[in-house]
């Protein structure tokens, strides 16, 4: 393979200036939202912007592996500050939809969560999150030990996929955007049950 | 607390009225005399003459600006932006609309020939979304009744079937690999809901022709049911004695029934529909508020489904 530049193969940039990057589309969508520049139904859009967040970064953490596998790029010291970012979007985007969508109506909320699967799905998949950015530090790692720390955040698997079934499920019809996302999701996730050729074992993979 | 910013105002919302109006009038008597024949069928929005309505909510109506930039009309995409961006590739003039089937004198009208008779009036409805949203808007138009007064229905009809344009090359949202309907789109009413007084036949908003992405030229409207029900920019109405196949229902019939009346007690099966958001109401604070039967219509309607179990004919 031809020789890619190396600031690209293994960068050397720290990690810590993704966190305040990272916000930025949340507060963007936020004061678009206050100062009504979000459409006719702010509510909705500001939840809906914050949820497809949500799945960009659950995508771009998924495509590390397969990057680094592929393309010999290898991003993975900016996996946490991705992971830990899209954990955040989606405590976001379920804040808002308690808060500013349903207005903390608890009764509608538990009924939501038991009622409709796209929001059961969704619930579950920030369950599964929960634990991992929660064991996201240094001392976690080692406190848990490398393999049953992996073997742990294998729950981001089933977590970015119901992020995917939670948004086909809330749409009319079959529009286009969710399937996109379902399908690179998707995607993702089979590279993890086929075994790649010589150049790397299934051991290697995370 | 949150200190909210006026709206950018555009130049076009400074001018007065009378003056943008008259502007209009101007460009519409150009446009009669053949004189901007080459601006070929674009209607601009030319004002509307209606009278008053007994029918009419006094609930403050929905802006101008949210009613024509937040629209499901899927032949021009399913964002809810996108009919606003792509619906003006639709000619709207000429207009034909076919009315066959069941009547005693099938016509294919012009637009202007359907229009003509029409006493238009101002209804200012609630509309309820199947999506749990709401806005109220002043409609400019006339009952489906009259029309239907004027082909004459034979004692056989017992339905109504709609359907909206086909267009490829100028709806940008009908093509593509995944079809989000089965176009064109389709719908239907039993005889006695299209022959009802509240239900219209809608040419306009706001005192003006309709934008394209509302239903130029012309849509129906029928307040108790929920929004997808008033197909948009018809070219046929027939008259049959069998359920007219709908689009929603012939996408997911278990979640879309033909009736599709607002009820908060028939929940759709993927969400509650006890509660509706009021569009403009409250901004991004908007608290939700209850969905009434039939839209708040039941007085008027309720009588139409005495004895039917409304959560099987949903």
């Amino acid at each position: 393979m031809a020789a890619l530049p190396r600031w690209l193969r293994q960068p050397s940039l720290p990690d810590w200036p993704l966190y305040p990057l990272g916000f930025i589309p949340a507060i963007w969508l936020f004061v678009q939202a206050v100062t009504d520049n979000l459409g006719a139904d702010p509510a909705k859009a500001l939840e809906r912007g914050l949820g497809e967040w949500a799945l960009r970064l659950i995508i771009l953490g998924l495509a590390i592996t397969p990057l680094r596998q592929v393309a010999g790029i290898n991003w993975v010291r900016y996996r946490r500050a991705i992971g830990l970012l899209a954990f955040f979007y989606v405590l976001l985007h379920l804040i808002t939809y308690m808060v500013l969508d349903q207005g903390l109506d608890w009764t509608a909320i538990g009924a939501d969560i038991l009622r409709r699967p796209y929001i059961t799905i969704g619930m579950l998949g920030f369950l599964l999150l929960l634990p991992l950015a929660l064991t996201s530090t240094n001392a976690m790692i080692r406190r848990l030990g490398g393999a049953r720390w992996r073997r742990l955040h294998r729950l981001v698997y089933p977590a970015a996929f119901a992020g995917a079934a939670h948004y086909l499920l809330l749409v009319k019809s079959w529009p286009l955007e969710p399937i996109i996302y379902a399908a690179i999701i998707v995607a993702l996730l089979a590279w993890r049950l086929v075994p790649v050729g010589k150049a790397g074992g299934r051991a290697e993979r995370a | 607390m949150l200190i909210r910013r006026g709206p950018d105002i555009k130049a076009s919302e400074i001018t007065p009225k009378e003056i943008y109006l008259s502007r209009r009038h101007l460009l519409g008597g150009m446009a009669g005399a053949g004189l901007i024949a080459g601006l070929g069928g674009k209607a601009d929005a030319a004002p509307l003459t209606a009278g008053k309505s007994a029918f009419s909510t006094d609930e403050a109506p929905t802006s101008l600006k949210d009613i024509t930039s937040y629209n499901n009309f899927y032949e021009f995409g399913t964002d809810k932006s996108e009919p606003a961006r792509n619906a003006h590739r639709l000619t709207t003039s000429p207009w034909t609309v076919k009315v066959d089937g069941m009547v005693a004198k099938p016509t294919t009208f012009a637009l202007e020939d359907l229009l003509k008779p029409a006493k238009l009036e101002e209804r200012i409805y609630r509309m309820r979304c199947v999506e749990g949203w709401s806005m109220v808007i002043p409609w400019v138009g006339f009952p489906l009744a009259d029309l239907l007064a004027r082909v004459e229905p034979l004692g056989s009809a017992k339905y109504v079937a709609f359907e909206t344009a086909l267009r490829p090359e100028e709806m940008t949202g009908v093509g593509g690999f995944f079809k989000v309907l089965d176009w064109p789109y389709r719908e239907g009413l039993r005889l006695d809901e299209a022959l009802h007084p509240l239900t219209l036949l809608a040419v306009g908003l706001y005192g003006e022709t309709l934008p394209n992405q509302n239903g130029a030229p012309l849509r129906l409207v029928v307040p108790w049911k929920y929004g997808f029900k008033g197909i948009k920019s018809i070219v046929r109405i027939t008259l049959t004695d069998k359920e007219p196949q709908t689009s929603w229902n012939m996408q997911a019939p278990q979640e879309y029934g033909f009736y599709s009346n607002v009820n908060p007690d028939v929940d759709h099966p993927r969400w509650s529909q006890a509660t509706e958001r009021r569009i403009g109401e409250g901004g991004l604070f908007a608290k939700r508020r209850p969905t009434l039967p039939f839209n708040g219509y039941a007085d008027q309607v309720a009588g139409l489904y005495a004895g039917m179990d409304l959560r099987k004919f949903y």
